[in-house]
């Protein structure tokens, strides 16, 4: 079980919420190239470290929202406040940790 | 009996030249009880070779997949120099951490071959590899809780059929006659309407299939180096930072033990796969989700046969000492935490009693979680990539060890005639560029 920090309900358990994977930007549907697409559909960065992603508060405020989780300690950074920019995705996938 | 031991053992020595070979002792009854006469301690069962600075081909990942790969490039090909690399101990990842069901009744034609293919080496790995890996053939029961997942069993059923793979849709009386402890009266929460039955399906011990690989590669003079961490895969070439990337070729791998120079690494590190490919330039479609199982205390043996069920998130067989083994669908997000969790425990224990109220008594013993590569499409990423000399067998998910044997055989082939096999075409990296993905969800997802 996570307790997940929605930035407007507080921790919740993450049962109350549904994973909606890494944070990453839509291309431009009307510019992208195929490959870009594919890219953005299929492909995961994946790290064993800071992982920006995105989680829906289905069972609570039901929004979506933005937070950065370490995927080995599974400590979250401070949510950014409602309303925020927040960084770029991508930010954050540092790789450590990783091995044969 | 003595001669007949004794003949037995001349007959499996035929079948696996292997031991004969290099003078590494065989295992038979008739060496078990010369050597307790005698008093005679068992040598190592593979040896621990210093690392050497260049190969024919590494492995990285010392679990079924990778020492599977390494037996058949040997065995089946010639290639002897070859390292396995682990950064822990071999069988340390999944192999050692799956609920060892086997079974081939997939979805899709694709997944069917493979899987059967899968199960016939299996079959035989005791004889082949000189090694008792405890093949069970029990049965596999799939149940049905709704009209729905009864429309995918009959679909599953006829796709197995074709392909003369033993599937049947059984009802609930059926059901009962296999397997009593199952509670099939309509009054419960989740009514067990049907089940897929498939008798080639049943359990293996996981370990013993390690060992039997690591053995028979090592009596072939494949090397194998545990605790040797791969730090990063040295290209040229590439378009990406340090020559890494896509048009890059591999030229060795540099390790916690130091560089070694190899012109093939193949990627078989299952949870870890997005690392170990990201050394090298490439991205893969695959998250890294646990899967969390647990064990009972043992009991007398009531449950005789793997009971699956999709619905109620849950599969379950016996072991020989009586213990129940479960597992569970993986943890809903990417993570590479495998602590286990009390949700989970109370999540399960909620199923099971579903399925079986008269186990309402037993303990759990310990639980467990192991690391899932799970890909788009649940199915697994085989074969070459963009990076030449750079081959991944990864995104097994929740389904890596039945499919053992089977990729370490297409892998090695993949590997010794530069072409990708029939057999595994289908599971290319290139298929989420050309958007031909192989549902498997359907069965893989949960059903084990």
């Amino acid at each position: 079980m996570l307790l997940v920090p929605c930035p407007h309900c507080g921790p919740r358990n993450s049962a109350d919420m549904s994973y909606q994977g890494e944070a990453s930007s839509r291309p431009d549907p009307s510019s992208a190239t195929p490959a870009q697409w594919r890219d953005y559909l299929y492909m995961e960065h994946n790290p064993a470290g800071w992982l920006k992603e995105n989680w829906y508060c289905s069972s609570g405020c039901r929004r979506f929202f933005s937070v950065e989780r370490h995927t080995v300690t599974s400590e979250f950074r401070e949510p950014p406040l409602p309303g925020s920019k927040t960084a770029e995705p991508g930010a954050g996938t540092d790789r450590q940790g990783g091995g044969s | 009996m003595t001669k007949q031991v004794i003949e037995l053992s001349e007959k499996s020595a035929k079948l696996s030249p292997v031991f004969r070979r290099n003078q590494a002792p065989r295992y038979s009854a008739a060496a078990l009880l010369w050597r307790g006469v005698r008093n005679d301690s068992w040598p190592r069962v593979w040896r621990e070779p210093q690392l050497k600075k260049s190969y024919d081909a590494v492995v990285v990942g010392g679990g079924v997949h990778g020492l599977a790969t390494a037996y058949y490039l040997a065995a089946n090909h010639g290639i002897t120099d070859v390292a396995v690399l682990d950064k822990a101990y071999l069988g340390s990842g999944g192999s050692g951490r799956n609920t060892a069901i086997v079974r081939s009744n997939y979805l899709t034609p694709e997944g069917v071959a493979f899987y059967d293919r899968s199960l016939d080496l299996y079959n035989t790995m005791s004889a082949d590899l000189n090694l008792n890996v405890m093949f069970s053939e029990r049965g596999h029961l799939t149940l049905a809780h709704t009209d729905s997942a009864v429309r995918t069993m009959r679909w599953r059923a006829e796709v197995n059929k074709l392909q003369g793979i033993d599937s049947t849709v059984i009802g609930p009386d059926e059901i009962s006659k296999i397997a009593p402890s199952l509670d099939t009266s309509p009054n419960t929460r989740y009514p067990i309407l049907a089940a897929l039955y498939h008798p080639p399906g049943g359990t293996i011990r996981h370990d013993a299939v390690v060992w039997a690989y690591a053995r028979a590669a090592d009596a072939y003079g494949v090397d194998m180096h545990q605790k040797t961490e791969v730090q990063d895969i040295v290209c040229e070439g590439g378009d990406g930072p340090d020559g890494k990337g896509p048009g890059a070729k591999v030229t060795g791998v540099r390790t916690s033990k130091g560089d070694v120079s190899a012109p093939v690494v193949i990627n078989c590190t299952a949870g870890w796969a997005s690392l170990i490919a990201a050394m090298a330039g490439i991205q893969l479609p695959i998250t890294t989700h646990p899967l969390q199982a647990a064990v009972t205390e043992p009991v007398k043996v009531f449950l005789p046969t793997v009971v699956v069920s999709g619905s109620l998130h849950v599969y379950v067989s016996q072991t020989d000492r009586g213990e129940l083994v479960f597992g569970a669908s993986v943890d809903p997000f990417a993570t590479y935490d495998m602590r286990g969790t009390l949700d989970f425990t109370e999540e399960l224990a909620g199923h099971v009693l579903e399925l079986m109220p008269a186990v309402s008594q037993m303990r759990l013993q310990r639980q467990w979680a192991g690391l899932c590569d799970i890909t788009p499409d649940y199915s697994p990423v085989m074969g070459f990539t963009p990076v030449e000399g750079f081959l991944c067998d990864v995104g097994w998910g929740t389904y890596g060890f039945k499919a053992g044997p089977v990729s370490g055989e297409q892998m090695a082939k993949c590997v010794a005639d530069g072409a990708t096999p029939d057999l595994i075409s289908p599971f290319a990296l290139s298929r989420f560029n050309d958007g031909v993905l192989v549902g498997e969800k359907g069965a893989a997802a949960v059903g084990h």
